[in-house]
């Protein structure tokens, strides 16, 4: 298959921002698809601990101790002891487009045999555009071999600028604690050759695995929640992340794909220590999704940080009733993005549509 | 999305929610604390329990005395009883009760009977022997319908050994009235089949589509998928990345609400093709060498809300449920004997997705794939007619504008809605949407009287 031209490495554009609390050895395997880029390691739990990173690596490090010498108070937004404290590297990091993957997931391979380059795949998902108004039933129009079908309006074939590549995974199945107590032994072999963009009003479950980002379009609704040690909840950060980035997505008119590329998801976690993380999750995202769906934003909320600020009141006007940690949640919304905007002066007013309005 | 709650569910609900500071939960009746445990699958199931030899890969231990030794039935929605092995997770405060429980989802399909489906061909050529031939072994089992394009002059030839109606012009004329008998021309020929058909389900491909294979290798049985597609729910209200989440190896993900794990109906199911793709003319002309030789394994929903270019070229629906929906309607000035020539079942699929939304049906696409062959020069049918192209224009603006009434709540109302709107929002625009509003009405009329007859058929 002769591809038109090769997927650039944009080695100086993109950061990988990983994070983790046991050792990075899962990097060994990423070797020949990593090493030319940066990456940002947030160690998360005690600070002490010293991580290792294997040879090789251009790289920076958080702890604890760092967040909270960087962001002071401000601190109180990242959460600890939970992987959710990744988000502090998107903050920090001064590149355009950032790659988070988890420190158990490993290279895929796809049913030719060949090793999955899963980072050059989300390049090209968010170089290219995507197409939310009117789905495509040939999936990716703009992928080799394929294109839009009959019926299809030529005035919507330009598509819009791609903010978010969700990617999936191969062997352990991202499921919830209750799945996976009935279903312990199911693993996922289906490698689904698509990558497709989710339409306009449509909420998806994002998973923080192997996801991958255009910061500067979307960076600061990336904002993966209060989750972890003195946190009521855990395991819905990405989740939570996932559901203000598409609303806002589709507010400003950006596109969220997903699909390719798989990684290989090794570790199983422990389904009944995420049932006590999730419980109460299970319960309150039957309050959050309809909230999400019915969501409108405002016509002068022209930027990313506009539109985070009106969905983080809206949550206190609508959920706190739910439980009192969405008050607490609405805070670190704002405390977030007080925090993004300092560390990220220049950029303090990301991504202005062309004509300051929103669709 | 879901029914208001009675007061019995809110005392639970709130039971549940406060369930730490529930010291003891022995003075419950047991079927209360069944019905505790299980709430996030309530939506989903009944339970009953009876008395016999319960098997299960866990521990007994794990089972509280009011599961010990009972049989557990589901009873999901449709009234089809399953056994499953049945535990139910206990959360960690919970362990007052001193058991470690687990809860199952299952997924069931309906079984459905062969002549529960009809096999609808619309003939555009008259020689279907190796069509017909290639197909035998998905289609013998079935009753076909096929319904030769009245302007077609030769003689059918369709080979033997199948159970089959034939329609023919006359036919046409006779049961519609020859004054109608012209929604049913060209590709739209096959409506005449979904009209007369008394069947529940209704598989149609184009005469010149041939079975597909996997990247296996193994010939695809696009009946089988088709139905299968139709008897699993269907998931428009929260997009699972995992696609159907019905299918074996699959489930819903991390995330997705459990309230809408049951999903809803699906009424109509598109497949996709291999070889020649379903693209429009300038798109063929351009990339004349390009076929699509992309086999994704997938089967998904599509959202509700999102509109989609529907190909009549491979489609399944549950005729029962959307029949009056798939409309013979946009009938292009120049329209011709090959798809790059029509627009009429792009039309129909906005109208049932349009109706399915509004109704709260589902449309799923992907799977299965046929094999279309080359047919055809896509530069001549450029030449001959771009009209189509220039349409969707305002064919799509306009169906992402409908808004169908509160009080439309059977399909065939929502069709006279959409047709009224049409009229209204079109007509002036282009009188082939005048001619398409005015079809809409013709076809409904002509469902409710002809297609919705419950006695024998009409020919």
């Amino acid at each position: 298959m002769a591809t038109v031209s090769p997927t650039p490495l944009l080695k100086d554009e993109l950061d990988i921002v990983i994070p983790t609390i046991r050792n990075l050895d899962f990097l060994e395997m990423w070797r020949p698809f990593f090493q030319p880029y940066h990456l940002i390691i947030v160690q998360d739990g005690d600070p002490s601990k010293v991580i290792k990173v294997p040879e090789g690596f251009d790289y920076e490090l958080y702890n604890r101790n760092d967040i909270n010498r960087i962001l002071g108070p401000k601190a109180s937004c990242i959460s600890f002891k939970d992987s959710a404290c990744r988000c502090f590297g998107y903050m920090v990091s001064k590149k355009k487009y950032i790659y988070t993957i988890d420190d158990d997931c490993f290279v895929a391979k796809d049913p030719s045999g060949k090793d999955i380059n899963a980072l050059e795949q989300h390049i090209k998902n968010l170089l290219c555009p995507s197409t939310p108004f009117f789905f495509n039933t040939l999936y990716d129009p703009y992928r080799d071999g394929a294109d839009f079908v009959r019926g299809y309006p030529f005035s919507l074939r330009e598509g819009v600028p791609t903010a978010v590549s969700h990617g999936l995974w191969l062997n352990i199945p991202d499921y919830d604690a209750p799945t996976q107590l009935v279903k312990p032994l199911e693993r996922n072999t289906r490698y689904v050759d698509a990558i497709m963009s989710i339409p306009k009003g449509t909420l998806f479950p994002m998973c923080g695995m192997n996801l991958a980002f255009n910061r500067e379009l979307i960076g600061p609704a990336m904002y993966f929640g209060l989750m972890g040690d003195g946190q009521p909840i855990g395991r819905y950060d990405d989740m939570w992340a996932g559901w203000c980035t598409k609303v806002i997505c589709d507010h400003l008119g950006l596109g969220v794909k997903t699909g390719l590329p798989y990684i290989w998801h090794s570790k199983a976690s422990n389904p009944f220590v995420n049932l006590k993380k999730e419980y109460k999750g299970i319960y309150w995202q039957e309050e959050l999704i309809p909230f999400f769906q019915s969501v409108t934003l405002p016509k002068d909320c022209t930027t990313v940080q506009k539109c985070y600020i009106e969905i983080s009141k809206q949550v206190k006007a609508k959920l706190s009733k739910v439980d009192d940690y969405f008050n607490k949640l609405a805070d670190a919304m704002v405390t977030w993005i007080e925090a993004w905007d300092e560390l990220n002066p220049s950029v303090a007013k990301s991504a202005e549509l062309p004509n300051g309005a929103a669709k | 999305m879901r029914t208001s709650p009675s007061l019995l569910s809110l005392t639970i609900d709130s039971a549940l929610l406060n369930l730490s500071n529930i010291a003891d939960l022995s003075p419950l009746p047991d079927h209360i604390v069944l019905d505790l445990f299980l709430l996030p699958a309530r939506t989903r199931y009944f339970l009953s329990s009876r008395h016999s030899t319960f098997e299960s890969q866990l521990p007994l231990s794990f089972l509280p005395d009011v599961l010990r030794n009972s049989e557990i039935v589901l009873i999901s929605e449709t009234c089809t009883s399953l056994d499953y092995r049945v535990a139910i997770s206990c959360f960690s405060e919970a362990l007052y009760f001193g058991i470690e429980l687990l809860f199952v989802f299952g997924k069931m399909s309906l079984a459905i009977r062969d002549d529960e489906i009809d096999i609808i061909i619309g003939a555009i050529r008259s020689d279907l022997t190796s069509f017909m031939n290639e197909w035998r072994p998905m289609f013998s089992r079935f009753h076909l319908i096929i319904v030769k394009d009245p302007d077609l002059k030769e003689e059918l030839k369709i080979p033997e050994g199948f159970n089959l109606d034939v329609y023919e012009k006359s036919d046409i004329d006779r049961v519609v009235g020859s004054s109608t008998s012209v929604l049913f021309s060209g590709y739209a020929c096959r409506y005449f089949g979904y009209l007369v058909s008394r069947k529940k389900y209704i598989i149609s491909v184009d005469d010149d589509c041939l079975p597909a294979r996997d990247p296996k290798g193994f010939v695809v049985d696009a009946v089988a998928q088709h139905i299968t597609n139709l008897t699993t729910p269907a998931t428009p209200f929260f997009f699972n990345t995992l696609y159907d989440p019905f299918t074996e190896g699959a489930d819903f993900v991390r995330g997705y609400p459990f309230s809408l794990r049951s999903g809803v109906k699906c009424a109509l199911s598109c497949g996709l093709w291999l070889n020649m793709a379903d693209h429009d003319a300038p798109t063929q002309a351009l990339k004349a060498r390009q076929r699509n030789s992309r086999y994704v394994d997938a089967v998904m929903t599509v959202p509700a809300g999102s509109l989609v270019p529907i190909s009549g070229i491979n489609i399944a629906f549950d005729r029962e449920v959307v029949g009056p929906a798939l409309v013979p309607a946009l009938k292009l000035a120049g329209e011709g004997k090959f798809r790059w020539e029509t627009m009429e079942d792009i039309w129909s699929g906005l109208c049932v997705k349009v109706v399915c939304d509004h109704l709260g049906l589902g449309v799923k696409t992907g799977l299965p794939y046929v094999w279309r062959t080359d047919r055809g020069d896509p530069i001549a049918s450029l030449k001959k007619e771009w009209e189509g192209v220039k349409l969707m224009e305002e064919v799509v603006p306009f169906f992402q504008s409908v808004r169908l009434p509160r009080e439309a709540t059977t399909v065939e109302d929502c069709v006279v809605e959409v047709a009224k709107a049409a009229k209204e929002r079109l007509g002036s625009t282009d009188p082939v949407f005048a001619r398409a509003a005015k079809a809409m009405l013709d076809w409904v009329n002509l469902w409710k009287s002809v297609g919705s007859i419950s006695s024998s058929p009409a020919v």
